[in-house]
């Protein structure tokens, strides 16, 4: 049991490395902000979530101690990392950053009219 | 909902009462019994049961789970493989939500679907902005919204 219970916690713990690797590879591969950000927001929730999870259960098998403070943890990753995605995006937009060069559609375009015009010579 | 929660709770606390019994078991034994009673006067309440509403979150929730799957194994295989060949784009997405908590947890859900992300919601707050990975993808996107998280969403909400 005692067995069976740790190959699940050292699953549970790998995989949620190495999605957070992908996810970093896909903050380095991709083209623009946006779709980076596609990346970081989602795989860094559920490999950070199923790191968390795996330390819950490794705590309650091996030590028999029901860790809430890892629970409300894995809750407000979930709550947080999609509103930190969304803002950021939209902090991007608005201030100026491009879309990539292979965008096809841009309904957003032209919705806010606070859109600050930078230099040539701008870093953005 | 929450009127029938307190409702019920008041009931479990009569059945302690009655049944000389202050513990937890008989905590739930009444809170069961007080279910089956409001359960059989659910027609005097002005909303349905609740039990019902409490499925439909659990609903909501286990769609939330899948859905983190599935967005993470589809930017896996973006980002894994060989060549990139990727059209992003934004699309607008009209929502027939309108509380704010509703269009909250709709864009959060958004957000963790395969290949979205949610940019601006406009601000008569019906147009919803999203950035997807895959333009091509975005009427199937579009429709599975539609389909499953504003439905699960209205149900909760009802």
């Amino acid at each position: 049991m005692i067995v069976i219970a740790k190959i699940a916690v050292a699953i549970l713990i790998l995989m949620g490395a190495l999605i957070c690797l992908a996810a970093s590879f896909g903050t380095l591969r991709l083209p623009d902000m946006y779709t980076r950000s596609h990346a970081a927001s989602k795989g860094s929730t559920l490999g950070v979530n199923m790191i968390l999870l795996g330390v819950f259960f490794f705590l309650w098998f091996i030590t028999g101690e029901i860790s809430a403070k890892i629970l409300l943890g894995i809750f407000f990753i979930f709550i947080t990392s999609p509103v930190g995605g969304h803002l950021i995006c939209r902090a991007a937009y608005n201030s100026g950053v491009k879309l990539d060069e292979r965008s096809v559609q841009d309904d957003y375009n032209g919705i806010r009219n606070f859109v600050i015009k930078r230099k040539e010579d701008s870093y953005l | 909902m929450a009127f029938q929660i307190l409702l019920n709770v008041f009931l479990a606390f009569c059945w302690m009462f009655l049944s000389n019994d202050a513990s937890a078991a008989g905590f739930i034994t009444g809170f069961i019994l007080g279910m089956i009673s409001l359960f059989f006067f659910r027609r005097f309440l002005a909303h349905p049961f609740y039990l019902w509403k409490i499925f439909s979150i659990i609903k909501l929730f286990l769609i939330f789970i899948r859905e983190l799957y599935l967005a993470n194994v589809s930017v896996l295989k973006t980002v894994l493989s060989p060549k990139l060949d990727i059209k992003p784009g934004i699309f607008a997405f009209k929502t027939e939500l309108t509380k704010d908590w509703e269009i909250t947890l709709l864009s959060l859900l958004i957000t963790l679907t395969p290949g979205t992300l949610v940019m601006d919601i406009s601000d008569d707050r019906t147009i919803l902005y999203i950035h997807a990975m895959d333009i091509e993808d975005a009427e199937k996107a579009i429709f599975d919204i539609r389909e499953s998280f504003e439905k699960a969403i209205q149900e909760v909400s009802r």
